[in-house]
């Protein structure tokens, strides 16, 4: 058994680099709205010491353009798919999951409730949630933010409101000032933070879900090598995604999924999944031995 | 379309020109690509890779110019012989070459894609523009080329009938190029993450919407 390597969302154009898509076992989408989008003036991007922020705005065809243009040539790149949908309301979020609902070639859908770079939706994770799985039998991925001071119960209320897995993690807020004028970098201040910095953070959130709820868990923030890969493996996930990553190596499907298989082979585990929820056996036996003096 | 080409390659000279590094590196499986596409380079210790107009490409090599002015550039430009980089390319739209009467106009580090563009047009006339003479050096890099310093703008000293215009250079001066010579091919610059569609970082405003200019650009002509 293999552990999946997606894309981050929105860390890939499958239909301007198909070669690079195919490399993946799965392609995720950039997050669809239900009306066409402009996305964010430039600047958009800069990169800081450990990371980068981005602030796109949900650049994109809308729901309609995607399903009668996008959608056709994408389920013919040969790559299992995944349509992330996003929008600013419970309605938004039933419309684009409506639009999929009878399209064979989309496996899953991603919803990103968590965008960091465009207005929050009034309702709550779960209500936007509850309002998508109304609105489709496809299995439903739940994209969580990582700033939240408990993720678990995040996770319980969006799995309790019908996801079918969890998508851990999205960007956080971040600002960078440019060193001379000290003004800020992007055009609108703020933006997402990912790559390495990313990565505890993710760690944690993957590591808390796994206990709390039961359900598949891809895990991704600012995973670059194959141990990145297996770390989010040990802390609860079944599935992988690279970001920032691609960006500098668009390479790096193929490589991590090499250097996964043989950190996990060091490791003596038959294969990649193995090690899926080590770190997380870990902690109970050892506060088993806190509370009980023994192993 | 071969798709994304990314090779790991080893620099096999560098020399200072002016204020800039000319960077050469030995061009493994690369392909040198079109006068005006571009190749993302690794810096060191840096999470995101540069983009480089390719700059020479003599046998065997790619060289480029770097003009180190924050951190990634800076790592680029102090590479010695024998380190080596990941390199992504060529990537993007380069220079249009059927033209009938080309002269490259350029300013500071913006001279750096025409040597490897005047070798394919002929070496055509250069007009070239700086800030100050340490930073003219580079001229010596462009055959055929006249050269002015600031205060002069390279506006200033185009012939009342320019031909083709290619040119590269700072924002404001491909602004007033534009104005001049509607038609002149002028190649962009904006941040950029990934080099191959992915990031939508790099987008510019063209016809009321925002298009990626490493995949429309990064030359562009302001009047299509």
């Amino acid at each position: 058994m293999s552990v999946p390597i997606l894309n981050a969302s929105g860390c890939l154009d499958a239909l301007a680099a198909p070669d690079v898509a195919r490399s993946l076992d799965v392609f995720v989408t950039k997050t669809i709205t239900p009306e066409p989008r402009d996305g964010n003036p430039p600047v958009r991007i800069a990169e800081t010491d450990h990371g980068m922020l981005n602030s796109i705005g949900l650049q994109g065809p809308g729901i309609d353009a995607f399903v009668a243009d996008h959608l056709p040539r994408l389920g013919a790149l040969g790559v299992e798919l995944w349509v992330s949908v996003g929008g600013f309301s419970a309605p938004d979020f039933a419309r684009c999951c409506a639009m999929l609902d009878d399209e064979e070639s989309v496996a899953a859908i991603e919803l990103n409730l968590s965008c960091p770079n465009v207005e929050e939706a009034p309702e709550t994770a779960a209500e936007l949630v509850a309002a998508a799985r109304a609105a489709t039998k496809r299995p439903l991925y739940a994209k969580l933010s990582p700033a939240q001071w408990d993720i678990a119960r995040g996770a319980r209320a969006v799995v309790d409101a019908g996801a079918d897995g969890l998508s851990l993690v999205n960007t956080m807020r971040g600002l960078a000032l440019d060193p001379v004028t000290l003004r800020p970098r992007l055009a609108r201040s703020v933006g997402g933070y990912s790559g390495e910095a990313l990565r505890p953070i993710a760690l944690a959130c993957v590591y808390a879900c796994a206990n709390a709820v039961d359900v598949p868990i891809v895990g991704m923030g600012g995973v670059a090598t194959g141990l990145h890969a297996l770390e989010l493996v040990a802390a609860g996930a079944s599935a992988v995604a690279l970001g920032t990553i691609l960006f500098a190596d668009p390479l790096s499907p193929a490589r991590v999924r090499e250097e996964l298989r043989q950190e996990a082979a060091a490791r003596g585990f038959a294969n990649p999944l193995a090690a899926r929820s080590v770190a997380v056996a870990g902690l109970e036996k050892s506060l088993q031995i806190a509370l009980n003096g023994t192993a | 379309m071969t798709g994304v080409q990314r090779e790991r390659l080893r620099v096999v000279g560098t020399e200072t020109v002016g204020p800039y590094v000319l960077l050469r590196l030995d061009r493994g499986g690369l392909d040198a690509g079109a006068p005006g596409q571009f190749f993302m380079l690794e810096a060191p210790g840096r999470p995101l890779p540069r983009p480089f107009s390719l700059c020479m490409a003599p046998p065997g090599e790619l060289g480029f110019l770097v003009e180190p002015l924050g951190p990634g550039t800076t790592a680029i430009a102090t590479l010695g012989v024998g380190n080596e980089i990941h390199v992504t390319g060529p990537l993007g739209r380069g220079f249009e070459l059927d033209v009938k009467r080309p002269l490259l106009v350029g300013g500071g580090i913006g001279v750096a894609p025409f040597p490897y563009l005047s070798d394919h047009l002929g070496v055509p006339p250069a007009l070239l523009g700086f800030r100050t003479a340490f930073h003219a050096e580079a001229a010596a890099l462009v055959p055929n080329a006249s050269v002015v310093l600031d205060p002069v703008l390279v506006t200033e000293a185009l012939p009342s009938d320019p031909g083709d215009v290619l040119a590269c250079g700072p924002e404001p001066m491909l602004d007033a190029l534009a104005r001049l010579v509607p038609r002149a091919q002028l190649a962009r610059e904006a941040p950029m993450a990934c080099g191959y569609g992915a990031c939508y970082g790099c987008v510019v405003e063209r016809d009321g919407r925002y298009v990626r200019l490493c995949l429309e650009g990064p030359v562009l002509r302001e009047a299509a």
